[in-house]
């Protein structure tokens, strides 16, 4: 046992030693362009716990048809050849997300960090990032502190923020005659900053918010607070639960009879993987913002069949935006002919963006927020639904302009 | 005041699933002297046995209500020959570890096996839609719950007052010595009672599956409340379980109506209570806790 221990130690050792030989400068090859010769894009995200459907292990697969289609796109020409994907499990922690993007700064040899849902964990990462001068390019958390108070050169955020579901949700429904609100809301960060975000959205669009009723968390029954919602007779309820609760809660909201009432249900964060576990019929009816659906156009379906070939599953947005960020870095990075992070960072900023993912996106270089247009979404009758995973009817586009703060609004000084 | 009703039966609807699993927990409790911590995961596979049945097999709820007990049952049984029976005669500890344990084996099996978004679960038709009793307005398949497991809390209590079978179990709950004394071979009912609580837990899994999330989770935070429950109405108490179950539904709805932010605390805020003032719980013997 010791001796295997000494042994395994010891081999380790050799080849740290090799490699610093290597990358001591041999001649020729892309030597000093390239840390180690080759471009480590690490994904580090939830890969079993509550995230695990909408992100996970699939958007490491992602993440590699990116690289792969990137090599097919340029061959020989790519800057570099050796590129790699690695994946680790931060278990929606903050205090493990901070550790492991710090290990994959240092030892893994990361040149990017990808994905990092739960938003205290990739505030963690975000600051690793700056603290390493490497990039981070976050697709699966959603608080805009990430592109405000604590925003930084290094890092971006690809997909969506809790402002774009707000407006999305809130400023459309109201306008299209939701006026009368009630928040159901769990009662932690999340949860509150998104009550928030949505009473500013719903007030500003003409609407009024009757009533904002906390929630403990996690919860299983939602009856009476369902009950207390509609006693006043509001024109829709509006829930900020995810995850289980939110099935909880919906499920409960469909024998309660609010919706023959009139009721509509507006969802704060839904991801399609939580319409596919669930099943349509429970959710018919309900409206969320989608900041990417797989059947929204043409190429986002190309793209998706290509993805339900290699992983047996349609994408989710979160799958999808991993794809983009990874393509756009490799891009920027085939530009700046380095992974140097300042020079592939200068690449990215004010990029104007289309791909899979991004409609019309741009890379702002003020806050580092990927702005797109995304979408008010619909889900449909169990009738409507002509093919497996076809839930969505894009009831609007959310154009990037209205769907995103302005970046003067998001507080943001990139000074170290 | 139709609001204040409606409250009343929400509680008492959600009283019932306490009830129910909290009867099983005081009855393993009273014959085994075991804390069975995974409780809360026989309910979870409760309930994603019933959606599994009704994904592969298409067998409606109905049947489940029936299948599934029967199913946890035979398992109950496997897992207290297998594994309970030994730690028996040690410290309870051994057993609170043990049931512990096996909870977090469950959760990640299931995990494993069926993802962490949930199972869909439909309910079947003559059970949707909503009934008008007098101006208040329920979902008609929270009274078919709230009657259901008030028939399946009468039937346990006949068994446990009217049969011999019950008499022998209450008496090896409640004086285990004497009822040794006098020849009853109380070992003998050990692992089918433990089968049966086990069963309860499924029974109220499978009655959650129609409107509750089915995940792995799903019996986590239930458990907790469900000790409460079982502090509340007395360790080991059968009439208790039920009456403090059935309390807790109600504290829980009147909580979530007037208190939101404050409806899961005061379930705890009651359980400190009683430990105040009655220390055995409200049905509980007082010698008990000697």
């Amino acid at each position: 046992m010791m001796s295997k221990r000494i042994w395994a130690g010891a081999s380790a050792m050799t080849v740290v030693l090799l490699l610093g030989a290597c990358g001591g400068g041999g001649p020729g090859g892309s030597g000093g362009a390239f840390s180690g010769d080759k471009l480590v894009l690490a994904v580090l995200n939830d890969q079993s716990g509550v995230y695990k459907d909408a992100s996970g292990p699939n958007s490491v697969k992602a993440v590699k048809m990116a690289v792969a289609d990137y090599q097919k796109k340029y061959g020989d020409k790519a800057v570099v050849k050796k590129i790699e994907v690695t994946s680790t499990d931060h278990q929606n922690k903050p205090d493990i997300a901070n550790t492991k993007a710090s290990e994959l700064y240092e030892r893994g040899g990361a040149d990017v960090i990808l994905d990092v849902p739960t938003s205290s964990a990739a505030l963690a990462v975000a600051n690793q990032a700056k603290t390493h001068k490497k990039l981070f390019l976050d697709v699966s958390a959603a608080t805009t502190a990430l592109t405000g108070a604590q925003c930084n050169k290094y890092t971006f955020q690809w997909a969506y923020n809790t402002y774009l579901l707000a407006t999305g949700t809130g400023t459309t429904v109201t306008q299209s005659g939701g006026k009368k609100w009630n928040i159901i809301f769990p009662d932690y960060e999340f949860g509150q900053n998104m009550t928030k975000s949505f009473t500013t959205a719903i007030t500003k669009a003409g609407g009024t918010v009757q009533g904002t009723i906390p929630t403990p968390f996690p919860n299983e029954n939602f009856a009476t607070f369902l009950t207390k919602a509609g006693s006043t007779n509001p024109d829709v309820i509006g829930t900020m639960h995810a995850g289980g609760d939110l099935i909880n809660l919906v499920k409960q909201f469909n024998e309660s009879g609010l919706k023959e009432k009139g009721v509509e249900l507006a969802v704060g964060l839904m991801v399609i993987n939580d319409i596919h576990s669930l099943g349509v019929e429970q959710f018919a009816g309900t409206l969320f913002t989608d900041p990417w659906y797989w059947n929204m156009d043409a190429e986002a379906r190309a793209w998706a069949d290509r993805f339900l070939a290699e992983t047996g599953n349609r994408p989710s947005f979160e799958h999808a935006g991993n794809y983009s960020a990874a393509l756009q870095y490799l891009e920027a990075v085939q530009e700046a002919g380095t992974d140097d992070a300042d020079a592939v960072v200068a690449k990215l900023e004010g990029k104007k963006v289309n791909d899979v993912f991004l409609r019309n996106g741009e890379i702002r270089a003020k806050d580092h927020s990927v702005v797109h247009d995304a979408n008010l979404a619909r889900v449909k009758k169990p009738a409507d639904v002509k093919e497996p995973w076809d839930y969505e009817e894009i009831v609007t586009k959310i154009p990037a302009a209205k769907g995103f703060p302005p970046a003067e609004a998001s507080g943001c000084s990139m000074k170290p | 005041m139709s609001a204040v009703l409606q409250y009343v039966v929400q509680g008492l609807a959600a009283g019932s699933f306490y009830a129910l699993a909290a009867l099983g927990l005081a009855v393993i409790f009273g014959v085994l002297g075991v804390v069975n911590f995974a409780h809360g995961a026989f309910y979870m596979l409760g309930a994603v046995t019933a959606a599994v049945l009704l994904d592969t097999l298409d067998l409606p709820l109905w049947w489940s209500l029936l299948v599934v007990p029967v199913l946890m049952f035979v398992f109950g049984v496997v897992i207290e020959r297998l594994l309970v029976q030994w730690l028996l005669r040690l410290d309870p500890l051994y057993n609170l570890l043990l049931t512990f344990g096996l909870t977090l084996v469950f959760v990640e099996l299931v995990k494993q096996r069926y993802g962490v978004s949930g199972l869909p679960y439909r309910l079947p038709g003559g059970l949707q839609g909503r009934v008008d009793l007098a101006g208040v307005v329920l979902p008609r398949y929270q009274l078919f719950v709230l009657l259901f497991s008030v028939a399946v809390c009468v039937l346990v209590w006949l068994l446990m007052t009217r049969t011999r079978v019950g008499m022998i179990v209450r008496a090896s709950t409640e004086k285990p010595e004497l009822a040794r004394a006098l020849g009853i071979n109380v070992g003998r009912w050990v692992t089918p009672v433990f089968g049966f609580g086990v069963a309860l837990a499924g029974l109220a899994g499978v009655l959650a599956a129609p409107f509750r999330a089915i995940t792995a989770d799903m019996g986590n935070n239930f458990a907790i409340i469900l000790f409460a429950v079982v502090v509340i109405g007395g360790l080991g108490s059968i009439v208790g379980a039920v009456v403090a179950g059935f309390l807790v539904g109600l504290v829980e709805a009147f909580g979530q109506a007037y208190a939101p932010t404050f409806a899961q605390i005061l379930i705890f805020v009651l359980m400190a209570l009683v430990i105040l003032v009655r220390p055995a719980g409200l049905f509980g013997r007082q010698e008990a806790t000697a």
